[in-house]
């Protein structure tokens, strides 16, 4: 059962002190670095449940981000509904947009599937940019009195920041939880060898679709956080390609298939993302440098960070997962 | 009525180009069964060759095709004993991973090199008239160095003992290499005519549309769609394919934007997958 896992309890922990500090010591700096590592966080944990668990690449992830931002603005914004029904209801929204495309898609086997999912970005994003009631290519802007149900935007600011650390407990959850249950099991045989899986009575394509599904729910929710806080949204933001590209960076070097891999990429890319961003040397290169480090990881040490630890110390595997 | 006509002429040239990129997907995903991720960096890398080139020399730019093969090749064996030759026969995931690691570090140094706002190459070739309607030179330049291309491709698969070679690997790797066929090699060499065909085809492309070191992923897209129409490991069947996706462009763009185009393009590729899921003519005689 998940309550006798540690890791449930470091989880738990991390979160309260990612609400913590920043809240004692009223650190802005601070928490504007923390919820970028916990949006990376959601993104890299919920990736982890199709590459990690399920063996399939899905390289336009950030598809469920950017239309959860969509739907969710709308929302909260045009149809006045209040923030976190927003979010909730866009992330129904779009895992049911990836169950339907899911049940289409994932049929396809392994490398199919994968090239598939960078159409669906391009896809998405022509679809979007067409798109009259979102704002086209010009997306929406959100003016100031957005903010008041919430107490102005100063207080908006620390709230969206409490809900996006929420969703990022809830998607390290979600992955313990998926990866101790029998559906995880089920995703696990697929990921080994899904001839194999069928014949264990195993019914991939659905197992599929519903991975692929769930997948999306907790990045939709957090997009729309994170846009609401932003206060804008356009086509090129909301699907970005590089976004896409660096949650399969993340994972990779936390450690594909594991909970505290993904966690633990997703915080390390973005430290070192946002160091590279501001180094004046080094900001032209940092998707090289990105590249590099996936291309070292790929070929030296496909299982990641974690990988390495449990090569070095056998037991961790016990506890760590 | 003569405006599509005229529109469909133009897509069947650009159409060929397309068929060309696809080519290069196609074979090397027939001979090693890895799909090649770099395939829209190179088409960049070979709009960004054919501007250099054609900056520094101011030649006739279809010319210049032949030293931005010869640079395609060469890149193709260092992208392979990069990041390829390792994960070949591994889990796909790895291909798929290594190949785009690659391609993040090209399209990261192109956009420090060149950022990304548009580039042309400034050459034009006298178009052809008919009625009131006129192709551009360039299309017509441009789908004749395809299909010649093509063809050529074709005759060294067909006719040459290294050609036979590679098609004995697509066939069956373990039986080529029983009849002393050093897969290496093969593959190598596979790899670098793949790759020199996505740069030959970025490099016609180029003369044709402006373009930034990010537009290799339109036309990746494109090569997807092209590759499945045509069934896997078909490298001729691509052209084909290449010419009929631009026959459709063709059709669609005088009624609908420009920039639904991806939508359909993904549509049909989603479509015939499903349809067909290991591809339209896969392996069914090969």
């Amino acid at each position: 059962v998940i309550v006798r896992r540690p890791v449930l309890y470091l989880i738990l922990i991390t979160a309260a002190l990612f609400i913590y500090i920043p809240l004692r010591t009223s650190n802005v700096i601070l928490r504007e670095d923390l919820i970028l590592i916990a949006v990376s966080i959601i993104l890299a944990s919920n990736l982890n449940l199709m590459i990690g668990y399920t063996g399939y690449v899905n390289f336009g992830h950030i598809v469920f981000y950017g239309l959860g931002g969509y739907v969710g603005l709308y929302l909260a914004t045009v149809r006045h509904w209040p923030l976190v029904m927003a979010a909730v209801v866009a992330g129904f929204a779009v895992s049911l947009f990836a169950l339907l495309l899911g049940l289409g898609i994932l049929r396809l086997r392994g490398a199919y599937f994968a090239l598939a999912t960078i159409g669906i970005l391009q896809a998405v994003q022509s679809f979007v940019a067409n798109f009259d009631p979102w704002g086209r290519s010009t997306g929406m802007y959100l003016s100031f009195e957005v903010y008041e149900p919430l107490g102005g935007a100063m207080r908006a600011l620390w709230t969206t920041y409490y809900l996006i650390i929420g969703v990022m407990a809830l998607s390290l959850i979600l992955s313990l939880g998926i990866k101790v249950s029998k559906f995880g099991l089920g995703l696990f045989a697929i990921r080994e060898d899904e001839d194999a899986a069928i014949v264990l009575g195993v019914n991939t394509t659905v197992y599929k679709a519903i991975i692929y599904s769930v997948s999306a729910f907790l990045p939709a929710m957090a997009g729309t956080f994170m846009f609401y806080k932003n206060g804008m949204i356009d086509p090129s933001i909301a699907f970005e390609f590089i976004a896409s590209l660096e949650g399969i960076v993340m994972l990779m070097l936390g450690g594909k298939g594991t909970v505290v891999g993904a966690a633990l990429g997703g915080g390390l890319y973005e430290k070192l993302r946002s160091y590279l961003l501001t180094s004046p040397r080094l900001s032209n290169f940092h998707l090289v440098i990105a590249g590099g480090l996936l291309l070292l990881v790929v070929l030296f040490a496909p299982g990641g960070l974690i990988g390495w630890v449990y090569r070095l110390v056998p037991r961790s595997r016990k506890v760590i997962e | 009525m003569g405006g599509i006509l005229a529109s469909m002429i133009d897509g069947l040239l650009v159409g060929a180009v397309y068929g060309l990129a696809a080519m290069g997907l196609s074979l090397i995903w027939g001979v090693m069964d890895v799909i090649n991720l770099t395939h829209g960096s190179m088409i960049a890398l070979g709009m960004f060759f054919m501007y250099l080139l054609y900056s520094a020399m101011a030649i006739n730019a279809y010319y210049l095709l032949l030293p931005v093969i010869a640079a395609g090749l060469v890149l193709g064996v260092v992208v392979y004993w990069m990041a390829v030759h390792w994960v070949v026969g591994r889990s796909q995931l790895m291909s798929l991973l290594s190949t785009f690691a690659v391609n993040m570090m090209v399209i990261g140094i192109g956009t420090a090199l060149w950022s990304t706002s548009p580039y042309n190459v400034n050459f034009s070739l006298p178009g052809i008239t008919v009625g009131k309607y006129t192709f551009p030179g360039n299309s017509i330049a441009a789908a004749i160095s395809a299909v010649v291309i093509a063809l050529a491709l074709d005759l060294f698969l067909k006719r040459t003992r290294f050609g036979k070679a590679i098609r004995a690997v697509s066939d069956n790797r373990d039986a080529a290499e029983l009849m002393g066929i050093s897969s290496t090699a093969v593959l190598t060499g596979a790899f670098a005519i793949g790759i020199a065909l996505a740069i030959a085809s970025g490099a016609l492309v180029s003369t044709l549309f402006p373009f930034t070191i990010l537009t290799g992923a339109v036309y990746q897209l494109k090569s997807f769609v092209v590759t499945v129409l045509a069934g896997l490991g078909k490298p001729a069947g691509a052209l084909v394919a290449g010419v009929l996706l631009g026959l459709l462009e063709g059709l669609v763009t005088p009624f609908i934007a420009i920039s639904w185009i991806p939508l359909i393009e993904f549509g049909l590729f989603v479509l015939v997958l499903v349809v067909f899921p290991r591809g339209i003519f896969a392996r069914a005689n090969a």
